[in-house]
């Protein structure tokens, strides 16, 4: 008997915790109306780069798809014809394609890169309903012409961390006073927040 | 207007009854519908997410599309289930949870209770009705011919009458104060004092042995998720759920009105406020308690079922009954 009274008081500070937390932040992100500032260098869907006068980066040289882990990458180079160069190179890449499905996203390809001409853009949004859609042939990653030459992620703003003392500050990615808050996602995310009130 | 009051006057009784239900149910039905919604912006709150708003501004479509979902659903019954009782069920529950409100009052004018019928055992016939409900759970948990529905129905059948007992008997003391059964003569009883303070012990046994008496959170072993799939409604599907679930709803609003009635006090204002219609209050207060149901499922888990047992025979039943003897002998010596 005593024993089941004993937690009574257990309930009514249950109640308090829950009716305290009606009023809190609610850290949803509601998704398609909202969008969460991804950082600079966000590893999302691959990009081929041209230089300024229109030229393809790519030279075909297939270290990209030597450095992926997962083989998603298959190049097969050819020679520039003299009439029709389409990268300053010797060669190009004939075809280029990325299995997405197979990509584990680690930007390996970009770091192998000699010539900066992969990269991988903050974009996310890629789903079909067919596996054959996720193969993503030059059409679709090189950038197209009128679209200019795509951004390096160093070139992006904020691409290179200028304030590498933040990431001294904060030792571990979890302060444990402030939990997710303290984190530099957490920052972001409450100042997109503060944006969207204002 | 005149004309019109006195044309209704004039209308034969059968008449007012039926545009008095119907006007009743719908509001039943729309309280519903808005206690879903509700509910689940509030558990959404307390666990720190927005709840619906993707349907109409602030997620106020989502009962219509809730019901729009439920109707265009495939109405299965199973190849081993009983079919004209699985059929049955469903509507026994929702008949029985809608016909208490034939009783219950909400307000009051000069020419009496606001009412469809002023019923002078009102609170008796609300304890007979909603303990037919249960026949809806477990004959819809027995026919329907699966071993998880019927674990479910079991248990609300042993559930329901073991905590009915603890709650008839915290009414019997509201009833010895008030002196009457009839639901406007005990709300009269209240004008001065709410019987919230007089008989306490009987309140906390009640808000307890309601949520019992309605499945909710942290008695709800009836549906219980974890255990059960979803209990006793496992099978059902589409609009048969649907009824299930309205019922389930309207119980709880029903239990909220009898809180109200006989212990907070009615339609009587609060703070001498009596330029505001008793119909609000009593609406604020149905509201009050619908508000701490939710808050109480969103906070805790759920019974063991052992312990529920041991629960309502060994502790509340004990209680009710020592508050009853209690408040007989008080209001024997007051004379």
């Amino acid at each position: 008997m005593r024993k089941n009274l004993y937690n009574v008081g257990a309930i009514f500070k249950g109640l308090s915790i829950t009716f305290g937390f009606m009023f809190r932040h609610k850290p949803t992100i509601e998704y398609p109306s909202v969008r969460k500032q991804h950082a600079p260098r966000f590893h999302g869907l691959h990009e081929l780069r041209r230089y300024a006068d229109g030229k393809e980066r790519c030279i075909g040289c297939e270290l990209c798809s030597s450095a992926c882990p997962a083989n998603a990458i298959t190049v097969i180079g050819a020679e520039n014809a003299p009439g029709d160069r389409r990268s300053p190179g010797e060669r190009h890449a004939a075809r280029y394609e990325i299995d997405e499905l197979r990509c584990i996203f680690c930007g390996l390809c970009e770091e192998a890169c000699p010539t900066d001409a992969i990269v991988l853009t903050p974009h996310f949004e890629m789903a079909d309903y067919r596996r054959g859609a996720f193969v993503y042939a030059k059409d679709r990653l090189l950038v197209p012409p009128e679209a200019g030459v795509g951004v390096a992620p160093d070139e992006r703003p904020g691409g290179i961390p200028g304030d590498l003392g933040r990431v001294e500050e904060l030792k571990s990615t979890m302060d444990i006073e402030r939990g997710y808050a303290a984190t530099w996602r957490g920052e972001a995310l409450k100042t997109n927040r503060k944006g969207l009130a204002g | 207007m005149q004309a019109f009051v006195a044309t209704l006057n004039a209308a034969p009784i059968w008449l007012i009854v039926l545009i008095k239900s119907a006007v009743l149910l719908l509001v039943v039905v729309t309280t519903f519908a808005y206690a879903m919604l509700f509910e689940r912006k509030i558990l959404g709150w307390m666990q720190l997410r927005p709840g619906p708003n993707r349907v109409g501004p602030w997620g106020l479509l989502q009962p219509a599309a809730d019901a729009a979902k439920l109707i265009l659903k495939e109405d299965l019954t199973p190849k081993t289930a009983d079919p004209l009782i699985y059929r049955l069920a469903p509507f026994i529950s929702l008949l029985t949870a809608f016909s208490v409100y034939a009783v219950i009052p909400f307000g009051q004018s000069s020419s009496g209770v606001w009412a469809i019928g002023n019923v002078n055992a009102g609170i008796l016939l609300i304890l007979a009705i909603t303990s037919m409900g249960v026949y809806g759970i477990s004959l819809g948990g027995w026919a329907s011919g699966s071993k998880y529905p019927l674990l479910g129905s079991l248990r609300s059948t042993a559930q329901m009458i073991s905590y009915e007992l603890a709650m008839s008997l915290s009414f019997v003391g509201v009833l010895m104060l008030a002196g009457t059964t009839s639901l406007g003569g005990i709300v009269h009883a209240q004008e001065r004092l709410w019987f919230i303070v007089p008989q306490f012990l009987g309140f906390i046994i009640y808000v307890i042995t309601a949520v019992a008496e309605t499945n909710r959170a942290p008695f709800d072993l009836v549906e219980a998720e974890t255990e059960l799939v979803a209990g006793f409604h496992t099978e059902y599907s589409g609009l048969r759920f649907g009824l299930f679930f309205i019922a389930e709803y309207v119980n709880m609003l029903t239990v909220a009105c009898v809180a109200t009635l006989l212990f907070f006090g009615g339609w009587n204002a609060l703070f001498g406020l009596v330029m505001v219609p008793g119909v609000i209050w009593f609406l604020l207060k149905v509201g009050a308690f619908l508000f701490f149901y939710m808050w109480l499922r969103a906070t805790l888990p759920r019974f063991r079922y052992d312990r529920l047992m041991a629960f309502g025979w060994k502790i509340l039943l004990p209680f009710a009954t020592a508050n009853l003897i209690v408040t007989a002998i008080i209001v024997a010596f007051r004379g």
